[in-house]
């Protein structure tokens, strides 16, 4: 039996990463707006600020400060720097504000030195989120595949790193709310294509092993339909003969056999997937639910596209 | 107009890496990168001959997959002949291949410019560095084009292909050495280690290190400061070698492929890296355009007559199979699919025609029915991308 639909909406922080140009900033959006729909107050965060979101949501690029973008929809972009300037007016309590300026640059230089301080800034901004409930549901369009494990472990490596001081107090609450199967979770966005798919194997089981994160469910965008059952297929074969084609091009009052072709282009391609699909699905643990979102053929990318993605999703997720 | 061209401007990929001793592709994330370097550099060995290597710097490991082999890690790996043979291909040269480990990179580099023992085990040992080399992203960047620059610089081969890191910024890895260069040189870094240096704090910076205690932790701290005064001892090593990665990179003998697919994403993504190289004076050298549809889905006659098929689905194939309902089904579906893929297969074409500053060498690959997954499959799409 397939695994239960997760119920993505009742977390507080979802990360959504995958391999670089297999839809997630797509996912991240269609959640975003799943959960606006559903009541939710969301914030979309991007951290790699490429102005992507805002962008599904036919908005102006976002900042950190973050901004409504669509109803129920507040969106930042990480910005560590920023993080850091929030951070120590929040914690330091340092006295002389005029302090921050050399303190930052000093800090920004120590996050240089040991980059986990760069990823805590971010990973703690949006931690810091969660825990004072400004949002219902925090939404991350995460780094691709090969960073987000670096970026989700870095509690735990400045965790193992620093013993005493600030810092480390500061993990302490982050590893809580990462590690609270709960309240965050990790969504894998991939496509039924080879590389795509052994990464998102390789990726499920890092994350697995290396951090304290859960993976919530796997998401395999860009799906095509099946065009023909078997015994469709068999009928196609008997119109594809070369006397049925001539046949149908002079009823059809032009040559057939190229919108013939494309229809074996799209059946190899959509049997190419599915191959890929099994191989996911056999590798990945039996309880990790696998949803599958449609290729829309659009020509475009906006709001349009975002609201039918977000209704793919719903309907995956059982809503 | 086409702009003027040099008479003897390199038109083919082949042309162009004949020239050339160090390829390096670059692109966004998810456009067959490290396909392509792996098929250009075996496509160099089988046609150009000489000693070939393809060295992938992404962590995942993809080129081992592409390749068929099984755990290739930091040293080079022979592709044997056998391999090629397989793919009904006599090679004229050897193609090796390495994936770049880059805990142990930082190892080497460390034994290289370490001024004695003591020191090379004290850095090896220290838990900063441990981190630093071994578990955090951004330290790939440079290791990589350090090693590039190692194994470029024993001389061993004719031809480097290079696969890129799937960097945040794309052009993370061009910016590293001379960031590693700046931050070793940095006055803070002084400031930050005078204390355990000279055991001497002045009223002027003490509140500095107060603060920093505050945030960090004495241990850490002390860490960060042991690190920084050991790596003191390599600095004039290590900027010098940034430097000189530098160089290595805008040398006449490297050229940049930038590969791509014709989505809108990794498109925009790929002209905003063209232009970065061209105003950093760097040499690019060919635009690889990836996964293409074939013309015949834009054709608009073809486009009517399948609208035309949609609209008379129900009488278009009497007669024709045994089925005629389904044969109905079948037909709607064609058509339809037909419509979908021309969408798809003419916005592509579009931002195709938009895409600017365009080198002279722009190579489109048609989308593969298999994907790639050996030898055979390698020289399939290096041959669709070498002439």
């Amino acid at each position: 039996m397939p695994p239960a639909a997760p119920d993505l909406l009742q977390l507080k922080l979802v990360f959504v990463t995958g391999k670089g140009g297999v839809g997630k900033t797509t996912v991240a959006a269609a959640l975003a707006q799943l959960g606006a729909e559903h009541g939710k107050h969301v914030l979309a965060c991007e951290v790699d600020a490429k102005g992507d979101l805002a962008g599904l949501f036919e908005a102006a690029p976002t900042e950190f400060v973050p901004r409504e973008i669509a109803p129920g929809i507040s969106s930042m972009s990480m910005d560590t720097e920023a993080s850091l300037r929030e951070y120590l007016k929040l914690h330091l309590r340092i006295p002389v504000v005029g302090r921050i300026g050399p303190l930052a640059k000093a800090f920004d230089f120590v996050a240089t030195a040991a980059p986990g301080v760069r990823e805590i800034l971010t990973v703690g901004k949006l931690c810091y989120e969660v825990r004072e409930r400004h949002y219902d549901l925090v939404v991350v369009d995460a780094p691709a595949s090969g960073h987000i494990v670096g970026q989700l472990a870095a509690p735990q490596a400045i965790n193992d790193l620093v013993k005493v001081g600030l810092i480390r107090s500061q993990t302490d609450w982050m590893l809580d709310i990462l590690s609270d199967a709960r309240r965050t979770g990790l969504v894998v966005v991939t496509t039924p294509e080879e590389m795509p798919v052994n990464e998102t194997l390789e990726l499920t089981a890092r994350v697995r092993e290396e951090t304290t994160v859960q993976t919530s469910a796997v998401v395999v965008n860009r799906v095509l339909p099946e065009l023909f059952g078997q015994r469709e297929e068999e009928v196609f074969e008997q119109l594809r003969e070369p006397a049925a084609v001539s046949v149908l091009s002079e009823r059809a009052g032009g040559p057939v056999a190229p919108v013939l072709e494309a229809a074996r282009l799209a059946v190899t391609l959509r049997r190419t997937g599915a191959g890929h699909l099994q191989r996911l699905q056999a590798g990945l643990p039996a309880a990790l639910p696998v949803l599958l979102l449609p290729e829309l053929f659009t020509r475009t990318h906006g709001l349009r596209t975002t609201h039918q993605m977000a209704q793919a999703l719903g309907e995956e997720l059982g809503y | 107009m086409a702009p003027q061209r040099a008479a003897d401007a390199p038109q083919t990929i082949a042309h162009l890496l004949s020239a050339k001793e160090i390829v390096i592709a670059c692109g966004p994330g998810g456009v067959g990168k490290t396909t392509t370097a792996a098929a250009v550099g075996a496509m160099a060995a089988a046609e150009h001959g000489g000693r070939v290597l393809v060295l992938t710097v992404d962590p995942a490991r993809r080129l081992a997959d592409a390749l068929g082999l099984k755990g290739i890690g930091n040293q080079e790996v022979r592709i044997s002949d056998e391999v090629f043979r397989r793919a009904g291909v006599a090679p004229r040269g050897e193609l090796w291949a390495a994936m770049l480990d880059s805990k142990q990179s930082w190892d080497d580099l460390v034994r290289l410019h370490a001024p004695d023992d003591a020191t090379r085990e004290k850095i090896l040992a220290n838990p900063l560095y441990q981190n630093i080399s071994g578990r955090f992203v951004q330290s790939h960047d440079y290791i990589a084009m350090e090693r590039l620059y190692e194994i470029h610089s024993e001389g061993t081969y004719d031809l480097i292909v290079v696969d890129t890191p799937p960097t945040r910024n794309a052009l993370d890895f061009l910016d590293a050495p001379q960031r590693l260069a700046d931050f070793f040189s940095s006055r803070l870094l002084r400031w930050l280690i005078a204390p355990y240096r000279s055991r001497l704090v002045n009223a002027a910076t003490k509140p500095f290190y107060t603060v920093a205690d505050r945030i960090l932790g004495t241990q850490f701290l002390a860490d960060i400061s042991e690190f920084f005064i050991l790596f003191q001892s390599m600095y004039e090593g290590f900027v010098k070698r940034s430097e000189a990665v530098t160089r290595l990179l805008s040398d006449r003998r490297t050229t940049f492929m930038v590969v791509s697919t014709l989505e809108a994403t990794p498109l925009r993504e790929a002209e905003f890296f063209s232009a970065e190289l061209i105003a950093r004076r760097l040499h690019l050298g060919a635009i690889v355009l990836n996964k293409v549809l074939p013309d015949y889905l834009r054709d608009s006659a073809t486009a009517r007559l399948a609208q035309h098929m949609a609209d008379r689905f129900d009488t278009l194939g009497e007669g024709l199979t045994d089925d005629p309902v389904l044969a109905a089904r079948v037909l709607t579906e064609v058509a339809e699919s037909f419509l979908h893929f021309g969408i798809v297969a003419r916005r592509e074409a579009e931002e195709q025609n938009e895409l600017v500053g365009a080198p002279d060498i722009l190579v489109t690959v048609p989308f593969f029915d298999a994907d790639i997954y050996d030898m055979e499959g390698l020289i399939r799409l290096g041959q669709q991308v070498w002439d």
